[in-house]
C-alpha cells in the first residue's frame, strides 16, 4: 500500500530524513518510535503534505500513485488520515458541519454522490458509538475548549467517519492519562481492518500495549535503524535509545 | 480645508433654513436645546486632520458631498418599529410623538448623555433632533420578543442627510432585547448620523444588537451612549457590512457598582469601504466588568479603524475589563489601524488588551486540508468561522440564522442543516 524509498527532508537549510526506506501492506500496523528530534513527525508531515517540508530526494508511492505531488486535499482524498499530534482549534465552526465538509469532499473526489443531513447523521450516530463519543462534542466548535483527551479522541472519531485507508497516528498518546489512552486506544482498534494500514508514531512503548503492532521501527537522526516485531518497542521501554546510536554512524543498510 | 468649511456652513445654514418647522416639535426648552446645539457645532467645526479621535478617518469624502436635509415627514416614514405586542406600562413611539405626549419623561435624559459639546456629529445630531425611536420600559418589566427600530433609506433619498435620535429608558430591573437596523438601497449616497441614548436603571439588563446593513455609496455615523445603573448589565453586538463610509462609536459609562459591559462586533469591508469602530468603556466606578472582542474581515483596499479606550478611574478597584481586536486582511492592499487605549488610574484592577492582524492561520488551512476540504473551500471554512465566532454569540434566533445564511451565501458554502448546529 504505501512505499517509501530513499526518502529526504528538510526545513529551510536543515535535513531531517535522511534516507527513510519503509513498505506498509493493507492491513498491517507499523509503530515507529524515536526520541524527539529524530524525524518522527516530519516523517508524518511529509506524508500528510504539510508545506513546511521539501523534499530532497526519495519517493513515496501509495497504491502505486506518487504521494509526493498530490495536495495535502487530494492525499486525503486518496484516503490518507493524519491524527494530529496537536490538533487545530476552530471557532465558529462546529464538528458535525466541518465533517460532513470532509466526507463529502471525499466521496465528490470517489464519484458518490454526497451526503445529505439525514445520511450523515446516520453515519456519524454509527461512529459516535464505535468510539464512544459524547454528542456533546459534536456540535461544539472544532476542538475548542476540549480537553486533551477529548481532542485525541476527536482526532480517532475522524477517522472513523472518513474512513481511510492509511491512517497515521502522530504521538496521539501525548499528554493522555491512563484512561483517556485506554480510550483512544479502544478507538484505533476498533478500527483495525484488513483493508486498512495504520502506523502509529510515538516516544514512548506505553501505548504499544494497548495497540499492538506488527512491526516496530525505530527512528534516529532521519533514518531507520532497527526494524523488529511488537518484541521491540519492550526492548527500547528497557534499554532506551542509546543502545542503538552506534548504527546510525555506520551507512544504513536496507 | 476650504471644503469642509464650507460644508459646516451648508448645515447650519440649513439649520437656519428648517429651525421655525423644527421649533413645532417639543417644548420650548427643547428648542433651546437645538439652538445651543447648532451654535456649538458652528464652534466646534468638522473634525481637523489633527484631531487625534479622527486621525485615521478621512473626512474629506463626507465633507465633500452637500447632503440637503431629508424633508420632515420623510425622517419620520424611514423610522419604524416592530414588536408583538407592547406590556402595560411599557411606551414604544416615534420620537416626535414622544415630544409632545411624553416631555416629562424624555426632557430629563434626551441628550443629557451624548455629549454635543464635545462631539461634532453629535452636535449636529442634537441640533436637528425630532425624528428617532423613543422606549421607555418600567420597573420591573421584561420585554420577552425583541424590540426591532428599522431605520431604512429608499430610493428618493439619494443626496439627503438625516439625524435620527433615540431614547431608551429602562427602569430599575427591566429587561429588553434591542435591534437597531440600517438599511437603504444601493448606489443611493445618502448620510445617516443617528445617536442612540441608553440609560440601564438598576439591575436592568439590556441585549442590543446593531445591524448596519446601508446601501454601498451609504455614509453611516452613528454614536451609541450608554449609562449603565448598579448591577446592571449591557451586551452589545454590532455587525457592520454595508456603506461606504462607515463610524460606529460606543460609549458606555459604568455610574455605580456591580455593572457588566460585553461589547462585540464585526466588521466586513471590501472594495474602498472605510470601516471605523470607536469604543470606549469608562469605569467610573468599582466592581464593574466589561468584554470586548471586535473581529474584522478586510479585503480588497478596504480600510478599518478600530480604537478601544477603556478608563478605569482612581476608584474603580476590582475592576475586570478584557478588550480583543482581530483583524484578517485577505488582500495586499486592505488596512487595518487598530489601537488600543487603556488609562488605568485604580491599582486593584485586572485589565487586558490585544490585538491581532493577519491572515488564515496556515496550521488550521492544513488541518482542514489534511481531511480533504479543497483549498478554495478551506480558506472560505476559516473566514466563515473567524466571522461566526461572532455570530454564534447572538442571543435573538432569527437575527443569528438569518446573519450565518447569508453569511454562508456570500463564501459560497453549503448551508447548515436543522439539528445539526449548535454552536
Amino acid at each position: 500500500m504505501l512505499e517509501i524509498n530513499n526518502l529526504h527532508a528538510r526545513v529551510e537549510d536543515k535535513e531531517i530524513l535522511r534516507g527513510i526506506n519503509l513498505t506498509v501492506k493493507a492491513g498491517e500496523v507499523h509503530a515507529i518510535m524515536g526520541e524527539n528530534g529524530s524525524g518522527k513527525s516530519t516523517l508524518a508531515g511529509v506524508l500528510a503534505g504539510r508545506d513546511a517540508y521539501e523534499v530532497t530526494e526519495g519517493e513515496v508511492r501509495f497504491d502505486g500513485k506518487n504521494l509526493l505531488e498530490l495536495d495535502p486535499e487530494e492525499r486525503a482524498r486518496e484516503g490518507i488520515f493524519l491524527a494530529f499530534q496537536y490538533p487545530v482549534e476552530i471557532p465558529g465552526v462546529s464538528n458535525t458541519y466541518f465533517l460532513k465538509a470532509a466526507v463529502n469532499a471525499i466521496r465528490k473526489h470517489r464519484g458518490l454522490p454526497e451526503y445529505d443531513a439525514r445520511e450523515f447523521l446516520k453515519l456519524v450516530k454509527e461512529k459516535m458509538k464505535l468510539i464512544h463519543m459524547n454528542e456533546d462534542l459534536l456540535k461544539r466548535p472544532v476542538n475548542e475548549g476540549f480537553s486533551g483527551g477529548e481532542k485525541k479522541r476527536n482526532e480517532i472519531f475522524q477517522m472513523a467517519v472518513l474512513d481511510p485507508r492509511l491512517a497515521i497516528l502522530d504521538e496521539t498518546d501525548s499528554g493522555l492519562d491512563i484512561d483517556a489512552l485506554k480510550a483512544v486506544a479502544d478507538g484505533v482498534n476498533a478500527l483495525r481492518s484488513p483493508d486498512r494500514a495504520i502506523i502509529v508514531i510515538t516516544h514512548y512503548q506505553r501505548l504499544l500495549n494497548y495497540i499492538v503492532p506488527d512491526r516496530v521501527h525505530v527512528l534516529m537522526r532521519g533514518r531507520i535503524v532497527k526494524s523488529g516485531g511488537k518484541e521491540l518497542a519492550l526492548e527500547l521501554e528497557e534499554r532506551g535509545y542509546k543502545w542503538l546510536e552506534d548504527s546510525v554512524r555506520e551507512p544504513q543498510s536496507v | 480645508m476650504a471644503e469642509v468649511l464650507e460644508r459646516q456652513n451648508t448645515y447650519l445654514a440649513a439649520f437656519e433654513r428648517l429651525e421655525r418647522e423644527l421649533a413645532a416639535a417639543g417644548t420650548p426648552a427643547l428648542h433651546r436645546l437645538r439652538k445651543a446645539a447648532a451654535a456649538r457645532f458652528a464652534e466646534l467645526g468638522f473634525p481637523g486632520p489633527r484631531d487625534e479621535e479622527w486621525r485615521f478617518t478621512p473626512l474629506a469624502p463626507l465633507a465633500r458631498i452637500p447632503f440637503e436635509p431629508a424633508p420632515h415627514d420623510r425622517v419620520g416614514d424611514s423610522c419604524s418599529f416592530r414588536i408583538p405586542s407592547v406590556p402595560k406600562g411599557v411606551i414604544v413611539c416615534r420620537l416626535s410623538e414622544a415630544m409632545h405626549k411624553h416631555a416629562a419623561l424624555i426632557e430629563p435624559h434626551l441628550a443629557r448623555y451624548a455629549d454635543w459639546k464635545k462631539h461634532p456629529f453629535v452636535a449636529l445630531n442634537t441640533a436637528f433632533v425630532c425624528e428617532g425611536v423613543f422606549v421607555y420600559v418600567p420597573r420591573g418589566t421584561v420585554l420577552e420578543a425583541p424590540l426591532f427600530l428599522d431605520f431604512h433609506a429608499g430610493r428618493d433619498d439619494d443626496g439627503r442627510v438625516w439625524h435620527h435620535r433615540s431614547l431608551v429608558l429602562l427602569g430599575e430591573n427591566s429587561q429588553v432585547t434591542l435591534v437597531e437596523n440600517y438599511s437603504g438601497p444601493m448606489a443611493c449616497t445618502y448620510f445617516s448620523n443617528a445617536v442612540t441614548e441608553i440609560v440601564v436603571g438598576p439591575g436592568a439588563m439590556v441585549d442590543h444588537y446593531k445591524l448596519q446593513r446601508e446601501g454601498d455609496r451609504a455614509f453611516h455615523l452613528a454614536v451609541m451612549q450608554v449609562q449603565i445603573g448598579r448591577a446592571a448589565n449591557f451586551s452589545s453586538h454590532a455587525v457592520t457590512q454595508g456603506g461606504q463610509w462607515v463610524r460606529n462609536e460606543i460609549n458606555a459609562v459604568f455610574e455605580d457598582e456591580g455593572g457588566e459591559c460585553i461589547l462585540n462586533g464585526l466588521y466586513q469591508a471590501s472594495g474602498e469601504q472605510l470601516v471605523d469602530n470607536h469604543t470606549l468603556i469608562d469605569h467610573a466606578h468599582p466592581h464593574c466588568a466589561s468584554h470586548e472582542l471586535y473581529k474584522g474581515i478586510l479585503d480588497g483596499k478596504a480600510h478599518g479603524v478600530f480604537n478601544g479606550k477603556i478608563y478605569v478611574r482612581q476608584d474603580a478597584q476590582k475592576t475586570d475589563a478584557k478588550q480583543t481586536n482581530q483583524t484578517l486582511l485577505l488582500s495586499d492592499d486592505a488596512t487595518i489601524n487598530t489601537k488600543p487605549q487603556l488609562e488605568i488610574y485604580a491599582d486593584d484592577v485586572k485589565c487586558t488588551h490585544g490585538a491581532t492582524v493577519g491572515q488564515l492561520d496556515a496550521e488550521a488551512m492544513f488541518y482542514l486540508r489534511s481531511r480533504g476540504v479543497g483549498l478554495a473551500e478551506a480558506r472560505t471554512l476559516l473566514i466563515y468561522a473567524f466571522a461566526n465566532d461572532i455570530l454564534r454569540r447572538i442571543q435573538v434566533a432569527s437575527v443569528r440564522e438569518e446573519l450565518e445564511r447569508s453569511l454562508l451565501q456570500a463564501h459560497h458554502l453549503p448551508a447548515i442543516d436543522a439539528g445539526e448546529e449548535d454552536v
